[in-house]
């Protein structure tokens, strides 16, 4: 009965911070300026892609460096439907200085919008099962696995720089403003475009807790413990395997999309490898295999990088480097991880005060 | 096929870059009953228990399972479908996940991707899970974390695992290792029950507990049969006996 009171208190108490960050969310275009808002909204897309990132990395244990491809990929697919908008029927401009007299044909699949949104899902997805089916069904994985998505990084750059013509070069895709004709810097546009993210982001959190609670989460989470022990019970590993790396690239496609359209631009350099790193930090600061510190560790990231940028320009990147230092030397479990044992101990100290006995302070089971 | 037979090896040969782990063995079993296998180190009797459980492919002979099916043709998990359990001599369970989890991912179902997402544990399973805990002596652990477990409850959490499965035929390599008299005990008796419904292969080096235990010992020697008889017969046996010491006399030189 005790233990049960105890579970429903600290259940009340989460349900109490989830309804209070929920409302921050809601109520942040209220008391923000319209830049904060615009910052904001850019690391809640950041933290849509954390969120899949830790599904892949915290939870079933595999480790990608190259999640900013299908986030460029998501942008990319965007940034052509905004960039054919803004150019009304004509050729896009770096196109024309390229020499180029016609359309290609692929980027008139992006003429419509829905199209491009179906398709900045799809081609992350699809590259991520590509090379999913042929890493994971040859049982190749950890650092392997890893180095192979580096490699996606940099091929995936330097095609994308390489074909100017058709991709916009080094300078990415960008001069776009609008969106349904709609100017995409009105504060109400921001605003809404603000509150879609959010939305996004809740459903993509949501989502990712339904999965890890059900039994393929426990898959999941087992292929990490010992795949072998996965394969000789009869599952097939592989399949787990790329069903999340798909997920995954899926939600960095997502955030990819949400990203330009508050940002305005897409180049090969928000891919690249240290974009790339950079989201694999988010989690760990924030704390593997919880969603939640995904999600956290991506806004309170960006948000100390903004922070540190506008108040020490010469040396902000020192604090970045010293804050990853700390967080990976002194908390292997992240913030949430921090919060989580406070919290324990906290209840600790009460109970040992109302007498509870030795043996029953120290169950404790973490996840 | 005999109808008795759940099991049967023909020649098998297992080789790795040309040395051969297992030449030419053949083994059948009965769709009930426990067998041990024994013999010195390096005879093949774990090669042989993962080419059945499809860990390694064989390079010829063939290994025929129930009516007909070639397992040298399939992949781990299809063979664990078909109802063959495997421990292996290390304790493998997953840590991070409760004891109850861990027993209900082994529990006989359908484990594909779209399967495993739509599914929520039944009452029924609930308490198929329950009594199967008390059965491995994990009564009231069920929530605990599988990691923080001693190294027998490990062992017995695995033994319960493959219970889960279901299996028909059971492959075990050294369950008793690194387990207290009280609990080898345990074991070989769990062992003896589960048998009386299906196949078992015991991996032995223990010879007190192979003696206390086995009704029918096969002998393994360099990758091939040696014997098999009851432990009497064995015991008896000239060949046997000269393996065994043989391999003393080398230890000691």
């Amino acid at each position: 009965m005790k233990v049960l009171q105890r579970a429903s208190a600290s259940r009340y108490g989460l349900a109490t911070a989830y309804l209070l960050a929920a409302a921050l969310l809601a109520a942040a275009p209220l008391f923000t300026s319209d830049f904060r808002l615009n910052l904001l909204a850019k690391f809640l897309a950041f933290a849509i892609a954390a969120v899949g990132l830790d599904l892949l990395w915290g939870y079933t244990g595999i480790l990608s460096l190259g999640h900013g491809v299908f986030f460029g990929l998501g942008g990319y697919a965007m940034a052509m439907h905004l960039k054919l908008q803004a150019s009304g029927g004509k050729l896009p401009d770096f196109m024309e200085w390229s020499g180029l007299s016609k359309l290609p044909w692929f980027w008139t699949l992006f003429q419509s919008f829905g199209m491009s949104v179906i398709l900045g899902i799809a081609i992350p997805s699809l590259v991520a099962l590509f090379l999913g089916y042929f890493t994971f069904r040859n049982r190749i994985r950890g650092v392997y696995f890893t180095i192979l998505t580096q490699a996606l990084v940099v091929i995936s750059v330097t095609l994308i720089t390489g074909q100017q013509a058709f991709t916009g070069g080094t300078n990415g895709i960008t001069g776009y403003g609008e969106l349904f004709g709609y100017s995409l810097a009105a504060p109400e546009m921001k605003i809404a475009l603000y509150y879609v993210t959010a939305a996004v982001l809740v459903v993509v959190l949501l989502l990712s807790r339904f999965l890890v609670k059900s039994r393929f989460g426990k898959v999941l989470r087992a292929v990490r413990d010992g795949e072998n022990r996965v394969r000789f019970l009869g599952y097939n590993p592989a399949k787990f395997q790329m069903a999340v790396f798909v997920l995954s690239a899926a939600f960095s496609g997502i955030a990819g999309m949400l990203f330009v359209l508050h940002v305005g631009i897409i180049s090969p350099s928000m891919m690249g490898i240290v974009p790339s790193i950079e989201m694999v930090l988010w989690v760990a600061i924030g704390g593997r295999g919880t969603l939640i510190g995904a999600a956290l560790g991506a806004l309170l990231m960006n948000g100390a990088k903004s922070v540190f940028s506008e108040t020490y320009p010469e040396i902000w990147l020192f604090f970045m480097g010293a804050l990853f230092i700390v967080t990976t030397v002194f908390l292997p479990r992240g913030i949430v991880g921090l919060v989580a044992d406070g919290w324990h101990r906290l209840r600790l100290l009460g109970r040992r005060r109302k007498g509870v006995p030795e043996h029953e302070r120290s169950r404790y089971s973490a996840v | 096929m005999n109808d008795h037979v759940i099991l049967r090896c023909e020649d098998v040969t297992v080789s790795f870059d040309g040395f051969k782990a297992v030449q030419g063995m053949n083994l059948e079993l009965k769709k009930r009953g426990l067998r041990f296998l024994i013999g010195p180190n390096g005879a093949g009797k774990t090669t042989l228990l993962d080419a059945v459980c499809g860990k390694v492919k064989p390079s010829g002979g063939r290994i025929v399972f129930q009516d007909g099916i070639d397992l040298a043709r399939r992949k781990e998990h299809q063979i664990a479908e078909l109802g063959i359990g495997r421990k292996f001599q290390a304790p493998s369970i997953f840590p991070t996940l409760t004891v109850e989890e861990n027993l209900e991912l082994a529990m006989r179902q359908k484990r594909g991707v779209l399967a495993t997402l739509r599914t929520r544990i039944l009452s029924s399973e609930r308490k198929l899970i329950r009594t199967r805990l008390e059965g491995i002596g994990l009564g009231g652990k069920g929530t605990l974390r599988a990691g923080g477990l001693s190294h027998g409850e490990k062992q017995w959490l695995e033994i319960g695992m493959m219970l889960m499965q279901e299996p028909s035929l059971l492959l075990l390599d050294e369950p008793a290792a690194g387990m207290t008299d009280r609990e080898t005990d345990k074991t070989g008796e769990l062992l003896q029950e589960i048998a009386q419904e299906r196949a078992v292969v015991v991996v032995e080096h223990d010879m007190e507990f192979v003696r206390n235990f086995a009704s029918i010992v096969t002998v393994m020697h360099e990758g091939r049969l040696l014997m098999e008889g009851t432990m009497d017969q064995v015991q008896a046996d000239e060949r046997v006996a000269e393996v065994y010491l043989g391999k003393r006399r080398e230890a000691t030189c």
